[in-house]
């Protein structure tokens, strides 16, 4: 449990700076033995040998100058330590992100986005303490105590049997504060986690709360559970801390042993004073490290719970990716071809879609219709190539849509998805996604083409408004418009349209539609269609069911054929 | 700003004999490890003159005594200071939800995300530790200064002096050091970690965009370039952290080499006994182990300080709504009448509802139509008193709602609101909220009219189903239902809708409406809807369109206008709602 192996892996490439730190502070511990020894010597001769300031002063100056170096030793120590760490949570950072982005879209979708930023950044945080403070810990409380038992023997070989017999005690409090305290400890936290949660509860639901009257008796609620919580940790700590009593009584205890066998021996000659200073000014130093373990304890363990988060990120497989695809299209105006396409979601082999095979010639429109979970979405997913076919191929031409290069088969295509994604930056930035290089002009355009140039001109910071948690929110419909001005800005030859369903001012909806209009002349377009008067136009309207294909045909041969689609239909006109 | 760290030490300060008791037994565990210590010392060098066992008899008492004292005293304060811990916590967390719970949801629109709420959390909890980590570690250094005073003062108040000038530095000095040094490295690496957060948000919830654009590997290199950065800064910033810890240790040395050094020509020239000399050494050694935990509770008291301030910020405004002193007797008639409402919302030009006005008589159906942003959640928001309107009229039997107290109205408004929250309880827990006295039968009579009772008893556990996190995750349309059951059991004079059917299938949004429509005949219903289903029920539908009424009629009349009615339910019927299908 301390020694994680994963965990330690990490420390691969930082091992000269770990080691660098386990040797200063093996160092500072030496250094502390010299002090000792001069505190002891000069205390000696000004005491029993009556000496001057001036006789002494020499080892004085030595104090001074073990002083400087352990200071200088500690603060380098501290040093390589966040190297140590710093360097490991950077590449942690680095493979986590690469690593999400390899994962893919797919992945993101079944985990909680929130949680996964909170890996990403507050979680790699967390190993800090784990690296910078307690693994180093752990070396010196066992390094330490073994250095100074060294010195002591050859001072005292009585006094070093009193510090070897409370030694062993060293390691069984390690595994203690490990075992035991830790479990308790843990308990507790998960108590004062879900006490946590329920404040965070009746903080989101004060609203709720409110409106049926029920919001002032809360606070007795409030007060109530976090008075249980008291109790009942008050309890289990009683325990917890009972082996911290033990450590503190034993160090304290042995060193009231140590102090009263050596000034009784002391009494009978039987022992040097100046040797007998000096253990009892290093005493202290044998416990301090495996004390400081202990208040370093915690931090590290949540450094290794927040390694596991993270392991597990890295642990879920990543997508299979056909290989090494290289080629790059020549001709970019092809027919675009599915043939027996089928497609499984991995984790519950839900089944999304089967055999499915259809043509989208250049320059047609091809709506995709049926209710949600048809695997109207995964098509789009297939052909953006965020996903790839179980079964069959995507043809592009002559070429499998496997053998492109993904990013230049990606060029190929704009995308405007349902609810599109705004990015913590500008306007203008978040419009110039799919161009990077476009002059302000052309960005102006292409908003100006998505009906949404006005809106932004009237902003006070106009396209150099801010979007997001810190910025501006922008409405469902603006979102929207700020991806079809994307498009526009790309003007690619292939055309991915998910048509908004959410409801709009009458007005406004007429603009969008007429933008999108605008839009899909003359390119290959796949729209998810939730309109009327869009499968109306489109050339061929393909009717998803459950991951089939139910029919294809146009508007009017599918209504004429009174199959599934004119059945589909009849029920919308009936449901509005 | 420091005022409001004042504040909630003031709040702390409730438990200030716990405190003290605490802080004693913290004094008393440092105490003794200094009483050790120098005991130890004495002894020691007491016996390099060899007297008779019996004068080092006290010695050895003593350190035996606080040998076993310093353990004891050691576990009391561990365990006395965590008590006092869970009662500030308790105390925050009380006096938080006192203060915010007026302004709801009006202050906290702003805090809607999760992640901003459980920042709140975190900021009380980093509060929490105002006594262990702030005030704890300052007052047992000044107590530890005095006893030194005296225990050095013994031999000469010139060792005293020394000690505390070492003590403030140690105390006081490095503290303001680091913080110097640190302020601005602190600050670049405040705002390169939220930029790091902002752009790990974008990367993976902007994902699809970015592949989808062939940005990906742009934004990877952009967030690896921040990302050293960081490294960087944290750097830097180590070289001043890892400087308190080593500072204090030389500080600790320097003042052992002063009192040497002037200990040493007393010791000559026998001012002062020899055997004393160990004693001052160990004394001022054992001493700073008050002077250890300073500088980190300067740091704690930074952090604290910028947690209390974003607490405050929230709960330092007057609440929006002035609520109304005295009880009114409401029973005459439920009428509402709006009369020239004026709307708009703080740190916003644009008016969200304009010149509203309209009646809502006792007992009728009355539906509002609009878009989305059409001013419909603001109304309802206004008539709940969540916000206060800037100009108009709006009485409630008669009565200016202003002078209604907002419990009052509330008991006499139910409403069904989109986003309603589900308590982490059981189902039956969470629809009973809004009647804590109901008897099961009635919880599952509402739930029967809301369309959930089917879905409900289907459940292995039925109405003791947990929600939530513990239990089921449900679809929008069940907790929609959930919330209407929970509104229906509350009984009241008027009912709101907020878009009740928004999320059902067309089966169900029928079985639904045709519920509600007959709660008409003992109380008023208001419908705030898009979906312009079954209101030809409707007495009367009113049209918003950019906070103002354009349109209002039943709907055969409403169809034959030209208007925006008619063009809503064109636009409707072009909507291939295959979702709303069964």
């Amino acid at each position: 449990m301390h020694f994680d192996r994963r965990l330690l892996k990490l420390l691969s490439g930082s091992k000269p700076a770990f080691a660098m730190t386990i040797l200063f502070g093996f160092l500072g511990a030496l250094c502390v033995i010299g002090q000792a020894q001069i505190l002891s010597t000069i205390i000696h001769r000004v005491f029993l040998e009556k000496q001057s300031l001036a006789s002494v002063f020499h080892f004085l100056g030595y104090f001074a100058g073990l002083s400087g170096l352990l200071f200088v030793l500690r603060w380098f120590g501290t040093n390589r330590a966040t190297e140590v760490s710093a360097t490991i949570m950077m590449q942690l950072r680095k493979g986590l992100s690469a690593h999400l982005t390899r994962l893919g879209p797919n992945y993101l979708k079944n985990e909680r986005s929130g949680e996964l930023n909170t890996t990403l950044i507050a979680g790699i945080e967390k190993i800090d303490a784990y690296f910078s403070q307690f693994l180093p810990q752990l070396f010196l409380a066992v390094l330490i105590p073994l250095t100074i038992l060294v010195f002591i023997f050859p001072a005292d070989v009585l006094s070093g049997f009193v510090f070897l017999l409370t030694a062993p005690l060293i390691p069984i409090f390690i595994v203690l504060i490990g075992s035991t305290a830790a479990r308790l400890n843990d308990k507790q936290w998960q108590t004062l986690s879900r006490m946590s949660a329920h404040f965070l509860d009746v903080l989101q639901g004060l609203t709720t709360l409110k409106l049926f009257g029920r919001s002032t008796e809360q606070i007795k609620t409030i007060s109530e559970i976090s008075r249980d919580f008291r109790h009942a940790t008050m309890d289990v700590l009683k325990i917890a801390f009972l082996s911290a009593l033990v450590l503190e009584i034993v160090a304290t205890i042995g060193i009231a042993l140590i102090a009263v066998e050596i000034g009784l021996r002391l009494l009978h000659d039987k022992i040097a004073f100046e040797q007998a200073m000096f253990i009892l000014i290093v005493a202290p130093e044998f416990f301090a490290p495996v004390r400081q373990l202990g208040a370093r304890y915690h931090a590290g363990m949540e450094g290794v719970a927040a390694a596991r988060r993270i392991f597990a990120v890295f642990d879920s497989p990543l997508p299979e990716i056909p290989n090494n695809p290289s080629l790059h299209l020549k001709n970019t105006n092809s027919i675009l071809r599915f043939e027996h396409v089928s497609y499984t979601y991995k984790p519950d082999n839900r089944c999304a879609l089967s055999d499915i095979s259809l043509e989208l010639q250049p320059g047609t429109i091809t709506a995709l219709v049926g209710k949600s979970g048809a695997g109207k979405t995964t098509l789009s997913h297939l052909l953006l190539q965020f996903l790839y076919p179980e079964n069959g191929a995507i043809f592009f031409g002559d070429t499998n849509l496997q053998d492109i290069d993904a990013q230049n088969w990606r060029d190929q295509i704009a995308w405007v998805p349902q609810n599109p994604y705004l990015f913590n930056r500008t306007i203008a930035d978040n419009i110039r996604l799919s161009n990077p290089a476009a002059s302000d002009k052309l960005v102006r355009e292409a908003a100006g083409q998505a009906h949404i140039h006005e809106f932004i001109e009237k902003l006070p910071e106009g396209y150099e408004t801010q979007i997001g948690e810190r910025g501006a929110r922008l409405s469902g419909g603006q979102a929207q418009r700020l991806a079809l001005a994307r498009a526009f800005l790309k003007d690619a030859p292939i055309l991915i349209l998910d048509e908004p369903t959410a409801n709009m001012d009458p007005r406004l909806e007429r603009q969008m539609l007429d933008s999108m209009q605008h839009l899909m002349a003359g390119r290959t377009v796949l729209i998810i269609a939730h309109r009327l008067n869009t499968v109306r136009f489109a050339d061929q309207v393909v009717v998803l069911s459950a991951g089939r294909i139910a029919e294809i045909g146009t508007h009017r041969s599918l209504l004429n054929k009174n199959g599934p689609y004119a059945e589909l239909i009849r029920a919308a006109e009936v449901a509005a | 700003m420091k005022g409001r760290f004042i504040e909630v030490l003031r709040l702390a300060l409730s438990y200030k004999s716990w405190m003290a008791f605490a802080a004693l037994l913290g004094f008393l565990t440092v105490g003794n490890g200094i009483g050790l210590m120098m005991t130890s010392a004495y002894i020691i060098a007491k016996a390099a003159l060899h007297p008779s066992i019996a004068e080092l008899q006290i010695g050895i008492v003593g350190v035996r005594f606080f040998g076993i004292a310093r353990g004891v005293f050691r576990y009391f304060e561990r365990y006395v200071s965590h008590e006092v811990t869970f009662r500030i916590l308790e105390c925050l967390r009380v006096w938080f939800y006192k203060a915010v719970e007026p302004l709801a949801p009006a202050r906290l629109q702003n805090y809607k995300s999760g992640d901003l709420l459980a920042r709140i959390v975190a900021d009380v909890e980093t509060l929490e530790h105002v006594y262990v980590r702030i005030i704890a570690p300052p007052v047992v250094a000044v107590a530890v200064s005095v006893l030194m005073w005296f225990l050095f003062g013994i031999f000469d108040i010139r060792f005293s002096l020394t000690l505390l000038a070492f003590f403030l530095v140690g105390g006081t000095g490095v503290p303001a050091l680091t913080r110097f040094l640190s302020q601005r490295t602190g600050n670049e690496l405040i705002e390169t970690r939220s930029q790091l957060s902002v752009m790990a948000i974008d990367a993976t919830q902007g994902m699809q965009e970015l592949l989808a654009f062939g940005r990906q590997e742009d934004h990877l290199a952009a967030f690896d370039v921040l990302n050293k950065k960081y490294v960087h800064l944290q750097r830097r910033m180590a070289l001043v952290s890892g400087l308190h810890e080593s500072l204090v240790g030389l500080i600790m040395n320097a003042a052992v080499f002063v009192i040497l050094t002037a200990a040493i020509p007393e010791v000559n020239s026998q001012q002062m006994e020899g055997v004393f000399l160990s004693v001052l050494v160990i004394g001022t050694m054992a001493a700073f182990e008050a002077v250890v935990p300073l500088p980190a509770a300067a740091q704690y008291f930074d952090n604290s300080m910028k947690a209390a301030d974003r607490l405050f910020e929230i709960i330092e405004t007057e609440p929006i709504v002035e609520d109304a002193k005295p009880e009114l007797v409401l029973d005459a008639n439920f009428h509402l009448s709006i009369r020239n409402l004026k709307f708009r919302y703080p740190a916003n030009a644009s008016l969200v509802l304009n010149d509203l006005s309209f009646d809502i008589p006792e007992k009728s159906k009355t539906v509002v139509v609009g878009a989305s942003g059409a001013g419909k959640s603001t109304l309802i928001n206004i008539l709940m008193r969540f916000w206060e309107f800037q100009a108009g009229l709006i009485q409630f039997g008669g009565v200016d709602i202003r002078r209604i107290p907002q419990e009052a109205l509330r008991r006499h408004i139910a409403v069904v609101s989109q986003n309603t929250h589900l308590f982490n309880n059981t189902i039956f827990e969470n629809i009973r909220l809004a009647n804590p006295a109901a008897l099961p039968q009635e919880v599952e009579t509402c739930a029967r009219l809301a369309q959930i009772h089917q879905f409900i008893a289907e459940l292995p556990a039925g109405y003791n189903t947990w929600i939530g996190e513990q239990g089921l995750q449900l679809s929008a349309g069940q907790r929609q239902r959930l919330s209407i059951a929970r509104a229906l059991l509350k009984n009241t004079p008027v009912i709101l809708f907020d878009e009740p059917t928004a999320n059902l299938d067309v089966v169900t949004e029928k079985a639904l409406l045709a519920s509600i429509w007959p709660l008409a005949e003992e109380k008023t219903v208001v419908l705030f809807t898009h979906r312009l289903v079954g209101l030809e029920n409707a007495d009367r539908i009113l049209v918003l369109q950019e906070g103002q009424i354009i349109e209002s009629g039943k709907h055969s009349d409403l169809l034959k206008n030209d208007g925006l009615y008619r063009e809503m339910v064109m636009q409707q019927n072009q909507l291939l709602s295959f979702d709303f299908m069964p």
